[in-house]
């Protein structure tokens, strides 16, 4: 219930807001007559979203009350009594969990979805495949942070250097070799997971903020090399005429080469999918996590950290290589531009928004990251906006994500039935 | 060759200046980071809407027809008050609900605050470059050393004296102070002795804002033009400072400053200048790996 002690609060909260955004969203300088236009609309409306957002927990109290007030009334006219002996309900997991950890259902969804991706570009236009091409890339780069901040908690903020790195790889070999699309791929990836080690071997003894900042300095240092480094780069301007995937040494007209790419893309990520699965449930993968929960006591238990983390790095950079070489050869041109930390901080926001450590979670960040702004077009210039409110949300009110990992575990119960079972 | 002594003193003077903002900036860190144990990532957004509101207010009041003295304090009093309103209200919201969760999640909060309030400035205000009105007058008595150093160079090391000179008095011999140290050497303690400990937080991210607002103001003023990125670029620099100098120790941040501002200067002066952003992060790395405390730090034992 709203009391007047709540009502106050509300009013003082909101005041402080409108305040707070007086002068940022309220004025503007005329860049032309130094006059000042004011746009006390904008603070109006600060303060009015303020106070709705706040009296929202208080709306859904008196929700409740009226309905367990309804609730009563009811059991009052039919004489029965309102207490009834509610059973505890066993703790379940949420459906998409678990439809992961029952097989039978994983496999039908997997194959449904696979099926579906394999017949959507047949319905849908250029542009929407482009876009779709797009959002299967952020997977992969997704997937590949994942190991390195989900699994082995290490926050990585320079990651998009990583990515460069791939896609210079091959706009560079093109240009000065005619290295083709495919011999780029692992040569991309292999270089990434080089520059993972270089980076990595410094930091090991780093703890998480500060190997936070130095991962962020490594990518503006990658950055502003290549915008400087003219003669080898090309600098700002950036490395044009990278030609596509081959196919075969066939020629392929334009609106075949994007399907292509298309079904690539799939194809990668069906592979990133499947290794990263498999890496997660194995020694590796539970030494990151291990590593993840506590150093100390992972050291304790025999397990090498130097080895893990940097396991960890390569194996992360690799992915962004693989993701870059393939930007470049959907954009056909690279500039230093496009890796920029808002493009790290997009792919910690698709990792932190699915669910740190789930697979199925970033799926899903992604898309709904990369998807959204593209359809709402008028909402993309809030992209970066609600990007930066997604991370604070998330970590303050869901920290495991949209989409929480499932632990494997042994339940003690199943163990002692199959004991039984095999007694009897 | 000879050495060129005029472009030495130049060089020198200008990693002065830098060094001393680096070092403003670099207080708040430092200082948030003593008693919550967390990097505020959002803090250059801070120094940046310092400036920006600065540049608001002191367009309004010329448009009001105030003298230069009165704008210059009415709106440096402005960029203060709203600079620590913004501090305060972003570890509200940000950080206090986070203060017992895992050490990522504060971090990652922080990340999102700052790219929050770049994008936020970035559509409430332009994304274009604004020209910074130039508030500090040429003085007469700096005359002689026009060719080194300007009056501006020479205002941004006085206020960064008196300055520090108000905040180590705050922290030596005012009741605030004392319990930010407090605060800062034992948390739980401090609480148990009385201290307001919410209180003590909010006010140190207030000091720090308050500090960053006036090296926003003072550098904006020196090179003449706002962005909504200045902020970014400067804070990870003001974060190398007071790594360098051993973060949570506040004359390690100024010595810290001080370095960098010097080393970016002669790395610039003497090599090239396109590269001054990477000499910042490659000394970030060294000292990272070669001294993880800090010039002024102690190394911490971790207890199991």
């Amino acid at each position: 219930m709203i009391t007047a002690k709540d009502i106050r609060r509300i009013l003082l909260v909101s005041g402080w807001f409108m305040i707070l955004t007086f002068p940022i969203l309220g004025m503007r300088v005329d860049p032309l007559s130094d006059n000042i236009i004011w746009r006390l609309k904008n603070v109006m409306w600060v303060g009015i979203g303020t106070a709705v957002l706040q009296s929202l927990p208080h709306l859904w109290l008196l929700y409740l009350s009226i309905q367990a007030w309804g609730i009563r009334l009811w059991h009052h006219f039919r004489g029965t009594s309102p207490h009834k002996i509610v059973k505890k309900k066993a703790h379940r997991d949420s459906l998409i969990n678990r439809v992961i950890t029952n097989p039978r259902q994983r496999a039908i969804v997997c194959a449904v979805v696979l099926l579906l991706t394999i017949i959507y570009p047949q319905v849908v236009n250029e542009y929407q495949i482009n876009i779709m091409i797009m959002a299967l890339l952020y997977i992969m780069l997704g997937l590949g942070l994942n190991i390195v901040v989900g699994m082995a908690g290490l926050l990585d903020l320079g990651f998009v250097a990583f990515y460069a790195v791939g896609a210079y790889t091959y706009a560079l070999l093109n240009l000065h070799y005619g290295i083709n699309f495919w011999m780029a791929l692992p040569l991309g990836g292999l270089f990434a997971a080089i520059f993972g080690l270089l980076l990595g071997f410094p930091i090991l003894r780093l703890r998480g903020d500060y190997l936070a900042i130095v991962t962020l300095g490594f990518g503006e240092i990658i950055r502003v090399v290549l915008e400087n480094w003219t003669e080898l780069t090309n600098g700002v301007a950036g490395i044009v005429n990278i030609p596509g995937p081959t196919f075969l040494g066939l020629g392929l007209t334009p609106s075949q080469k994007i399907l292509y790419l298309y079904y690539l893309m799939v194809l990668f990520v069906v592979l990133t999918i499947f290794v990263v699965n498999r890496l997660q449930d194995s020694r590796l993968g539970r030494a990151w996590l291990a590593l993840r929960e506590d150093e100390i006591a992972c050291q304790a238990m025999g397990i090498d950290k130097r080895r893990t983390k940097l396991a960890a790095f390569s194996l992360g950079a690799f992915w962004a290589g693989i993701a870059g070489v393939v930007f470049a050869a959907q954009n056909r041109s690279v500039y230093p531009v496009s890796f920029s930390f808002l493009e790290s901080a997009m792919i910690l926001s698709i990792v932190v928004l699915g669910g740190m450590g789930s697979i199925v979670g970033v799926i899903f960040g992604a898309l709904i990251l990369i998807l959204l702004p593209e359809y709402l077009r008028e909402l993309s210039q809030y992209r970066m906006l609600f990007f930066g409110a997604i991370l604070v949300l998330m970590m303050i009110f869901r920290p495991q994500g949209l989409i929480s990992v499932v632990r494997r575990k042994y339940d003690i119960d199943s163990i002692k039935a199959e004991k039984k079972e095999g007694g009897a | 060759m000879d050495f060129d002594y005029q472009y030495f003193i130049e060089l020198f003077a200008s990693g002065l200046t830098k060094g001393s903002i680096y070092a403003l900036i670099a207080l708040g860190y430092t200082m948030v980071y003593g008693i919550v144990g967390l990097i505020n990532f959002a803090h250059g957004e801070i120094y940046m809407i310092g400036a920006f509101v600065f540049f608001l207010a002191s367009s309004l009041l010329t448009v009001l027809g105030l003298p230069l003295w009165a704008m210059i304090c009415i709106a440096t009093a402005a960029s203060i008050f709203w600079a620590g309103g913004y501090g305060y209200t972003v570890e509200k919201i940000a950080y206090k609900p986070l203060r017992s969760a895992p050490r990522l999640s504060p971090l990652i909060s922080a990340i999102g605050m700052s790219v929050f309030l770049q994008n936020y400035v970035m559509l409430g205000q332009t994304e274009k470059y604004l020209g910074f009105p130039e508030v500090i007058p040429e003085f007469d008595f700096l005359e002689p050393f026009a060719t080194t150093f300007s009056s501006s160079d020479f205002v941004i090391w006085m206020t960064t004296v008196i300055v520090m000179l108000i905040l180590t008095w705050i922290i030596k011999f005012t009741r605030t102070g004392k319990a930010m140290r407090a605060t800062a050497q034992d948390r739980t303690m401090a609480e148990l002795v009385g201290i307001n400990v919410n209180r003590i937080i909010s006010a140190t991210f207030i000091i720090g804002s308050a500090l960053a607002a006036v090296g926003g103001i003072l550098i904006s003023s020196h090179t003449g033009s706002i962005h909504y990125y200045i902020g970014f670029i400067a804070g990870i620099k003001a974060f190398t400072a007071a790594v360098l100098g051993g973060i949570g120790s506040i004359p390690g941040a100024v010595l810290g400053g001080l370095v960098l501002g010097m080393a970016e200067s002669f790395a610039t002066g003497y090599f090239s200048s396109a590269y001054e952003d990477v000499f910042a992060f490659s000394l970030l790395v060294l000292i990272l790996i070669f001294r993880p405390a800090g010039l002024l730090g102690h190394a911490e034992t971790e207890k199991v």
